[in-house]
């Protein structure tokens, strides 16, 4: 069922440029696949909250990336570069948007509630911080059953590092001493709560000190920067370092969900190196490096338009979960449901 | 040889230990020192490596038995007492309880809750959490309220595919006592009738069934012939062995040692009233516990749950109606 250990991936030129590039790409898919979904909320389309990654496009893609297929990823909700690169399909995030029977979650949740256990995809419940410990729990039974060799990285944001259960996940990874990546992005607001009311140390990552973990800084909005320490936090937790805690500066560029204009957010911020969009940042990167031409984005764009197109007319064709149809039970236990022999 | 209801829990996690690679023991102090409750004792030894020692963090502890469960372990946790589980409330009740309903993946977790007031425990080392449980959708809720039942009971439970709250009562862990351990027994889902009687149906659930019986021995000298019913496991409830039990008395008194708004007396209430309307000769009535926390001192504690004496007084009061 589960496979052996993938290699980390050598840090060659080669490999350097085509992480940049399949990072970028899920980027680009990512920033499209968002746009898409703002534009049908906007026209009435999605029922419930839409919530985009815009600003942690380059984190997120780093982090999808870093992991391998065998790994564990317990994404946020401004993670659609991430689940892209480590495979989430396009038709699963439309379908589950757009409310399709067909879809992972079968109308029962929504939007960034989605994933696949199965595959190591985790689906968040809202509780920030309470995906942390699930993760623990994987790596834990997969210790217990003696398969070597996985990572789990679980995204957070700054206001998550408030949580009860940030801390005790945290420090049980340790004491257990799990291969898990935390990737905190500190993007200077939860929902409206700038950081100055969120907590009053310097810099989260001075948190690790506190746990006997490893601390990486990085510069969020630097693909190149997220590559690098996700690669290498990564490999540490791979290789026994036990727990390794990212903590990324960047500026979320949008509302906390589509339905909040995020006039709180300091305009300042926006100017500032914090405000920088990652996307662009990137494209800069990789056309100064002459490792592609404006032509090839363009087509990368265009592919990406037309599979989310294509994702978006299929789960519109598809049928909403039928309420006479659905098996209104929590449990997998037939004869324990009340009701039933 | 005589086994007493703790015996039998860890007689039971010994035997699933050592059945099903799968099983492992994951709470505080459960490891080398064998629990608080010494419920397992020396299984730390038996077991290399699958009876772990877990920090004092509920919410962690729960959310890992999950993440286990999702990788096709069984995980058993101990609470170290029921009270404690309100810290570990998010992970059972939001994350284990929807997770077949959300993904299709079952969540096989048996969290063991070590409830029910003891005299000296005190407000936060008494209390009786299982309607809370119960309330959740998703969420399989057992009180066993005999030797037998705790074996088998929790045998079951770490086979079932779903989230288990197994509720073991303090008050039954040294004075309960059994010759053997079962081979067979009902199972979770079907109440039991633990005494047979024509005038008057008590239901109750774990340690206050040992009271309802000494109540009807009581009563029977009386002349009364009490009917009291195991629920076994609250949820599901057997509302049907309950409306039987209804049918041939009459008269229905619901006890129960956890707190009177809601919970499991007033559902069984609910359902008779529903169900088996015209059953009944006369009004059902509940006695609870008093809507306090729990107090420490033994006069206290001891006037704050239901007793023998209680239950023997509400039943002949019942009785007269």
């Amino acid at each position: 069922m589960l496979q052996a250990v993938t290699e980390p991936r050598s840090e060659t030129a080669d490999a350097v440029r085509e992480s940049h590039l399949a990072g970028f790409r899920c980027m680009l898919r990512a920033r499209l696949l968002d746009d898409k979904m703002a534009a049908l909320y906007r026209a009435g389309k999605i029922h419930g909250g839409v919530f985009l990654g815009r600003g942690q496009e380059a984190l997120s893609a780093a982090t999808g990336w870093s992991l391998a297929k065998t790994d564990i990823f317990a994404p946020l909700i401004r993670d659609t570069a991430g689940r892209l690169a480590f495979g989430e399909p396009v038709l699963d995030a439309v379908r589950t948007y757009l409310g399709s029977a067909h879809g992972p979650m079968r109308g029962r949740d929504g939007n960034v509630h989605r994933g696949n256990p199965r595959a190591g995809l985790l689906p968040m419940i809202s509780h920030l911080g309470a995906m942390v410990s699930v993760v623990n729990g994987m790596l834990f039974a997969r210790r217990l059953k003696r398969v070597t060799g996985t990572v789990g990285a679980a995204c957070l944001g700054d206001g998550a590092t408030s949580t009860g259960a940030f801390h005790e996940a945290l420090n049980q990874a340790a004491v257990e001493k799990l291969p898990l990546v935390l990737v905190v992005a500190n993007n200077q607001y939860a929902y409206s709560t700038p950081t100055s009311r969120q907590f009053a140390c310097a810099d989260l990552a001075d948190k690790a000190a506190g746990y006997g973990v490893e601390a990486h800084g990085v510069d969020g909005t630097d693909l190149t920067a997220c590559l690098a320490t996700m690669a290498r936090a990564v490999g540490r937790a791979r290789a026994g370092g036990g727990p390794q805690l990212v903590v990324a500066q960047l500026l979320r560029l949008c509302g906390h969900g589509e339905h909040d204009d995020a006039s709180y957010i300091d305009p300042r911020q926006k100017d500032s190196p914090l405000g920088r969009d990652c996307l662009k940042v990137a494209r800069e990167y990789l056309l100064g490096q002459g490792w592609v031409q404006p032509g090839l984005l363009d087509g990368w764009r265009d592919e990406a338009v037309r599979e989310i197109e294509e994702a978006v007319a299929q789960a519109q064709r598809e049928p909403a979960p039928d309420p006479f149809a659905e098996e209104w039970t929590a449990l997998s236990t037939e004869h324990l449901i009340e009701g039933q022999e | 040889m005589s086994l007493t209801y703790l015996d039998a829990i860890r007689e039971a996690q010994a035997h699933a230990l050592r059945d099903d690679p799968r099983v492992f023991i994951y709470g505080q102090d459960v490891g080398e020192f064998g629990g608080a409750f010494k419920v397992t004792r020396n299984l730390a030894r038996e077991f290399p490596g699958r009876v772990v020692d877990a920090p004092i963090s509920e919410d962690a502890i729960v959310g890992l038995a999950v993440g286990a469960a999702i990788e096709g372990l069984r995980p058993i946790v101990e609470m170290q007492f029921a009270d404690f589980s309100s810290v570990g409330f998010n992970q059972i009740v939001n994350q284990a309880a929807t997770l077949f309903w959300r993904t299709t993946v079952p969540c096989p977790i048996t969290v063991r809750l070590p409830f029910g007031g003891t005299s000296g425990g005190g407000p936060f080392h008494s209390q009786s959490p299982e309607a809370i449980y119960a309330h959740y959708p998703g969420i399989i809720v057992v009180t066993p309220a005999t030797v037998e039942d705790a074996y088998a009971m929790l045998l079951e439970a770490v086979a079932i595919d779903d989230p288990v709250i197994f509720c073991e009562h303090k008050l039954l862990y040294r004075h309960l006592k059994a010759e053997k351990l079962p081979t067979e027994a009902l199972p979770i889902g079907k109440a039991r009738i633990a005494r047979e009687g024509r005038d008057l149906t008590v239901v109750a659930y774990s340690a206050m069934v040992q009271d309802a019986l000494e109540a009807a021995a009581g009563l029977a000298t009386e002349g009364w012939e009490i009917e009291v019913v195991d629920l076994r496991s609250i949820k599901p409830l057997d509302t049907d062995t309950v409306i039987a039990s209804v049918a041939r008395t009459g008269r229905l008194l619901c006890v129960g040692e956890a707190w009177p708004w809601g919970g499991v007396t007033a559902e069984v209430v609910a359902r008779v009233m529903t169900e088996g309307f015209g059953l009944l000769d006369a009004p059902p009535q509940r006695l609870n516990a008093k809507d306090t926390p729990v107090p420490f001192h033994p006069n206290l504690w001891a006037a704050h749950r239901p007793t023998v004496r209680s239950i023997a007084a509400a039943a002949r009061k019942l009785l007269r109606k």
